[in-house]
């Protein structure tokens, strides 16, 4: 009995594998059909509007005639497998949004064989650069670099950092994590106070920047690499009644201005959040059609264009405008 | 902590005893090695928050707060390895679920609202009922079609935060107003964090249980041996159901604790692995996992033993990549002083050396 279930689990299992990839398979010939391998939409509120993107110019009865298959995984095996799968069924386009930076080569190289245009967006990978056609990513380091630059142009005293790191080895944990260790390794009054991974939860980052309270040290700055893990240590400030943001005696920073973050800094209770671009799908698509007509691309890699935000100098529009 | 005055009256209870001898062991040696690398750990100190209430603080404080999600979870976690012989890796996702399920009800269709859209209770009350029918689910799949447990519920683990995200048409709802974070925060005027008051309530809600029903003692013999507990009257396929919906309530108690520490839920992280460490809760309490004999408590003691060596980890700022690598040895010490061929061993050896023995214990 519980031997056929799972048999009968395991067939419909595959049943709809094999579904899903029927859907290219009988493609017509004129349409250009695309593979989307990108991280789970509930990763972040800038997942689901990177996906959300994605979606409004590649997804069903899209202007453009693409088909689309999607792939979402937070797990970089799944993403190479689901990669593997697309490239066996002929895609065209394959766009990938990795999870991990590494253990690509191998797919990359065997799209290439097939013939297959590989475009990486949001992030970058470890390969070789002739193994994919282009990339629209976010430059992290970047990133980091202004929002290190904003902490610089404060001109405190003394810089005593709690650092909540992101998942490590993340594109965005390496790229946000690169720019402070120089500036701490450079400048004298520059210290951590802890550097932590809480793995982008909220939950987690509050419980080392309780932990740190509980220690007893001073900081003064808490750079968190995303802004659920800022939110999560202005929890643990709370509680303990430490103030901050302008005018407190904290400085809080996050990244990827949701729009409840930047409502955060509008209210004064944050001091920075970085901009995390998320909208990416129009230029693939203009990349998509230059190739499709047989021209060259002037630039192989291109970056988003990305801001930080002051707290002081933050407005409503800005919130509007640059929320997501 | 109270069964130490139950102790050596008969066969059973010295089992019992020597059940909560581990997690008891491993709580001793962490606060020991604390207290030698650091005393100030033990600091308590009463404070106020940015409301002005008066709030506690310090590292056992810390561990107390943070413990309780997966203390309460342990609970339900022991009841259905013991009735089941199997674990719930699910648990993770259906807090997302169950979760998603409050946020849906609290802050209505719109995602950051002015007002609460229904009252917190009501919204506890789908959540317990969310996870209730999540309970139900994975128990009927193990008890009538008879399922592998880990098998049953690794289909909510796969599909749960798709489905909580789903419940709220994937956006990531935030709750207005302060009351919804005291259920993870402070209470005004209480000083002792509220996560860890749920706990105890729940604690003592279970010891009444386990007191006045028969659960505990038709759990075990359906553990123990399924048929000869069917032959005796009971129903097997009831108590294991019963076990998961308990597991079920467990789930969205710790829901609401998560949810409200921060107001907010993120489906893909909330309470992520932390099924692993229920069980794993389960396994250092010196319960069987193969189900049968079970004590509740001392899953509870070892579920604040985990969080206590991540307490530990924090406080003294072991490095992000190192980190996983010290949980595992610390895991894998306790785990083989609590395997069973160990504690013959040392049994034995107690034996031979009565004294020492009794004094850890």
């Amino acid at each position: 009995m519980k031997r056929k279930l799972m048999a009968v689990l395991c067939a419909s299992a595959m049943v709809m594998g094999l579904m899903g990839g029927a859907t290219i398979a009988s493609a017509e010939e004129d349409v250009i059909t695309v593979g989307i391998i990108n991280n789970d939409p509930n990763e972040s509120g800038y997942r689901t509007a990177n996906v959300a993107d994605f979606e409004t110019y590649f997804g069903e009865d899209n202007e453009y005639g693409f088909e689309t298959s999607f792939f979402y995984s937070l797990e970089n095996e799944e993403q190479i497998q689901a990669a593997e799968g697309f490239i066996q069924d002929e895609v065209d386009y394959l766009l990938i949004s990795a999870a991990d930076t590494t253990g690509w080569d191998d797919v990359l190289e065997s799209a290439q064989e097939m013939g297959i245009t590989v475009i990486l967006f949001d992030r970058m990978l470890d390969a070789d650069e002739e193994l994919y056609a282009a990339a629209v990513v976010s430059d992290m380091s970047e990133e980091g670099v202004t929002a290190v630059s904003w902490m610089e142009s404060q001109e405190l005293d003394e810089y005593n950092i709690i650092h909540i790191q992101g998942l490590m080895g993340s594109d965005a944990q390496v790229g946000r994590t690169t720019a402070l260790d120089e500036a701490v390794e450079a400048n004298d009054n520059w210290n951590y106070v802890v550097q932590q991974t809480a793995e982008w939860s909220a939950e987690t980052a509050q419980e080392i920047v309780q932990s740190v309270i509980d220690s007893g040290e001073s900081f003064n700055v808490i750079y968190a690499e995303n802004d659920d893990m800022a939110k999560g240590a202005v929890a643990a400030l709370d509680a303990a009644g430490i103030t901050h943001g302008v005018d407190g005696d904290v400085i809080i920073m996050g990244f990827d201005c949701n729009e409840w973050a930047l409502e955060e800094l509008l209210a004064g209770n944050w001091n920075y959040d970085g901009q995390c671009n998320p909208f990416q799908a129009e230029t693939i698509v203009e990349i998509i059609e230059q190739l499709e007509a047989g021209e060259e691309l002037e630039e192989k890699i291109i970056y988003s264009v990305e801001v930080g935000f002051d707290a002081t100098t933050i407005t409503q529009e800005d919130v509007d405008n640059y929320g997501i | 902590m109270e069964k130490a005055t139950v102790k050596k009256q008969n066969p059973f209870n010295r089992l019992l005893h020597s059940q909560m001898m581990i997690p008891l062991v491993a709580l001793v040696l962490l606060l020991g090695f604390n207290l030698l690398m650091d005393p100030t750990f033990f600091k308590i100190t009463l404070g106020t928050n940015s409301a002005g209430n008066p709030v506690l603080s310090g590292n056992l404080i810390s561990a107390l707060n943070n413990g309780s999600e997966l203390a309460i979870l342990a609970i339900g976690m022991t009841l259905v390895t013991a009735a089941s012989g199997g674990q719930d890796i699910s648990v993770g996702a259906t807090i997302a679920i169950s979760g998603s399920a409050m946020l849906r009800i609290l802050c209505g269709t719109e995602s950051s609202p002015s007002t609460l859209a229904a009252p917190i209770i009501l919204g506890f009350l789908v959540a317990v009922l969310v996870g209730m029918l999540c309970g139900l689910f994975n128990g009927i799949l193990v008890a009538t079609f008879k399922i592998q447990p880990m098998i049953a519920t690794l289909i909510l683990y796969t599909a749960g935060r798709s489905i909580a995200a789903w419940i709220n048409n994937n956006q990531l709802p935030i709750v207005p107003g302060s009351t919804f974070t005291y259920f993870g925060g402070f209470i005004p005027g209480i000083p002792i964090p509220t996560p860890f008051l749920i706990a105890v309530l729940c604690f003592i809600i279970m010891a009444l249980v386990m007191k006045f029903t028969n659960l505990g003692l038709y759990t075990q013999a359906v553990g123990i041996n399924e048929n000869a507990a069917k032959l005796n009257g009971l129903k097997p396929a009831f108590i294991k159901i019963l076990s998961f919906v308990i597991l079920g309530v467990c789930v969205a108690v710790a829901a609401l604790i998560k949810c409200s520490r921060t107001s907010t839920i993120n489906y893909s992280v909330v309470a992520q692995n932390i099924e692993m460490d229920a069980i794993l809760a389960v396994a250092l309490g010196g319960n069987s996992l193969g189900g049968g004999k079970f004590n509740i408590w001392a899953s509870v003691v070892a579920a604040y033993v985990i969080q206590l060596l991540t307490t530990t980890l924090y406080k003294f700022k072991v490095s992000s990549d190192a980190l996983p690598a010290y949980k595992a040895v610390v895991v894998i010490l306790l785990i083989v002083f609590s395997a069973p061929v160990v504690k013959e061993k040392m049994a034995e050896i107690g034996k031979k050396v009565r004294k020492p023995a009794k004094e850890v214990g």
